[in-house]
């Protein structure tokens, strides 16, 4: 048996459930003309699904993960990002 | 070079926190707490301290953003006093298993209500469960010198735990006193950078720590923060040592004692009424009381076996208790009796800590328990014992 570490200590990796892109019934779609690249869908994402890709200023969504929750459609202040219906 | 000032014991807790070269801290104001953090705002503000000062919207979120700090490898430091150290509570036991070595000065007040701004150590000793290193000064200059010493002492990778520095409101925080600044390149030869030992936060390489854990090991973590408190007592006397041997200074390790040695009288006391205890002393010797005091440098690690001895060798004891539990009695002076229990008779007393995290107490283990109780009653053994029951011996070391 492996000794302890003083706290636990855990490491990123894919959860039990697998990829859980396909829990999502809506799913968001980044309108790329619209998008001011603030960020804020970025900040606000609870799954890190949002990859950011600095030297173009785009962002793009991780299908693998997003759940589909909307919080990145519903904090950008453009309107930039659209739930649709999977 | 060291240099003198005339120091309040708040702006020696900044000048220690300066020389300490601490990279961040984040604080909420209180009385009598705030001048602390204004000096140290003042020091960040004017360039004389590299460190980045974040300003919160209260003590919970300053000790979370001390914690957040500090796991990513730096040094961290907060203050706080009374009702803003009881709504910081929650975060002092995270940083603690957590094993962040944060120092965090604690000025301590009375609880309202009765609303009161004054001292008393009933804010301080509320924390005294959690698994921080818990030292009281008893004046200015162990203040600063306090502050050093608890970065080394809580930083050395046998420890990580962190430090409470408690100084006494107003008798201490707000009263000018000399205070010797020792050089910065003595304190930067003393205390080095952190080690980033054993883990930090790192983008590069992520990592989350203080998940949960099944009642199969919860205990054995628990267990750890126990082996760093006892680790500490050793480290605690060490690090006197070197101290002294840097700046001349010394003001105890787990305890300051004050003509003990030939005393009939004992007055065990923490913080700075130790100070009026030792000029009370040397009236009351004039008088024919063969008197001495036995300050408590540390509550946690609590200093049991010396004060065991030297109880053991007078005649009657005098505790000053700067605080109380309600329904139970005086704090040092339950501590002080656990302490010296067996040394005079009555009988055998196991205590074991059993059932941490959920784990399963049965009938089986209760009779185990007994029995074992029983077979060292029968081989002769007495006094006080504090037992770890059915730890994971092979998963700790």
């Amino acid at each position: 048996m492996h000794k302890i570490p003083i706290t636990p200590i855990m490491k990123p990796s894919e959860g039990s459930m697998g990829s859980t892109g396909t829990w999502r019934i809506v799913k968001p779609v980044v309108q790329h003309d619209k998008c001011t690249y603030c960020l804020q869908c970025w900040l606000h994402c609870p799954e890190s699904a949002i990859v950011r890709v600095d030297e173009e200023r785009k962002i793009i969504i991780d299908y693998n993960y997003c759940k589909g929750c909307g919080i990145c459609s519903d904090v950008c202040p453009v309107k930039a990002i659209i739930m649709v219906e999977e | 070079m060291s240099t003198i000032k005339i120091l309040t014991g708040n702006y020696a807790v900044a000048w220690g926190v300066k020389l300490s070269r601490v990279k961040v801290i984040a604080a909420y104001p209180i009385t009598p707490q705030t001048t602390i953090v204004e000096k140290i705002a003042e020091f960040v503000e004017n360039g004389e301290m590299d460190a980045k000062y974040l300003m919160v919207e209260s003590e919970h979120s300053a000790m979370a953003a001390t914690i957040g700090a500090s796991a990513t490898g730096v040094r961290a430091f907060t203050a706080t006093s009374s009702q803003g150290l009881l709504y910081m509570h929650e975060m002092v036991w995270w940083a603690s298993a957590a094993r962040l070595p944060i120092v965090m000065a604690v000025v301590m007040r009375a609880l309202a209500p009765p609303w009161s701004i004054w001292n008393e150590h009933t804010d301080l000793m509320d924390q005294r469960d959690t698994g921080w290193l818990i030292t009281l000064a008893e004046n200015n200059q162990e203040v600063l010198d306090s502050i050093i010493m608890s970065y080394r002492i809580s930083e050395h990778e046998d420890v990580l735990l962190p430090s409470i520095v408690g100084l006494d409101a107003f008798i201490l925080s707000h009263t000018l006193e000399p205070v010797e600044i020792p050089g910065q390149d003595l304190i930067d030869e003393f205390l080095p950078p952190r080690p980033p030992k054993p883990f930090t936060l790192n983008p590069e390489n992520p990592i989350t720590h203080g998940g949960i854990v099944t009642p199969e090991y919860y205990m054995e973590f628990r267990y750890l923060i126990e082996k760093g408190m006892e680790n500490a007592r050793r480290l605690i006397v060490e690090v006197a040592k070197e101290y002294k041997n840097i700046t001349g200074r010394w003001h105890g390790d787990l305890v300051d004692e004050y003509k003990c040695s030939d005393a009939k009288i004992l007055i065990i006391v923490a913080g700075a009424t130790a100070g009026t205890c030792k000029e009370a002393v040397d009236v009351l010797r004039e008088k024919g009381f063969n008197v001495g005091v036995l300050r408590l440098r540390y509550i946690r690690p609590f200093p049991s076996s010396i004060v065991r001895e030297r109880v053991s060798s007078v005649k009657s004891v005098v505790i000053i208790d700067r605080s109380y539990s309600f329904g139970g009695g005086g704090i040092i002076g339950a501590d002080v009796a656990s302490s010296i229990y067996g040394s005079n008779g009555g009988p055998l007393i196991h205590d074991y800590i059993a059932g941490l995290g959920g784990r399963d107490i049965g009938v089986r283990e209760v009779e185990r328990i007994v029995e074992e109780t029983v077979r060292a009653m029968e081989s002769g053994e007495k006094g006080i014992k504090t037992l770890w029951f059915d730890l994971k011996r092979e998963v700790l070391e």
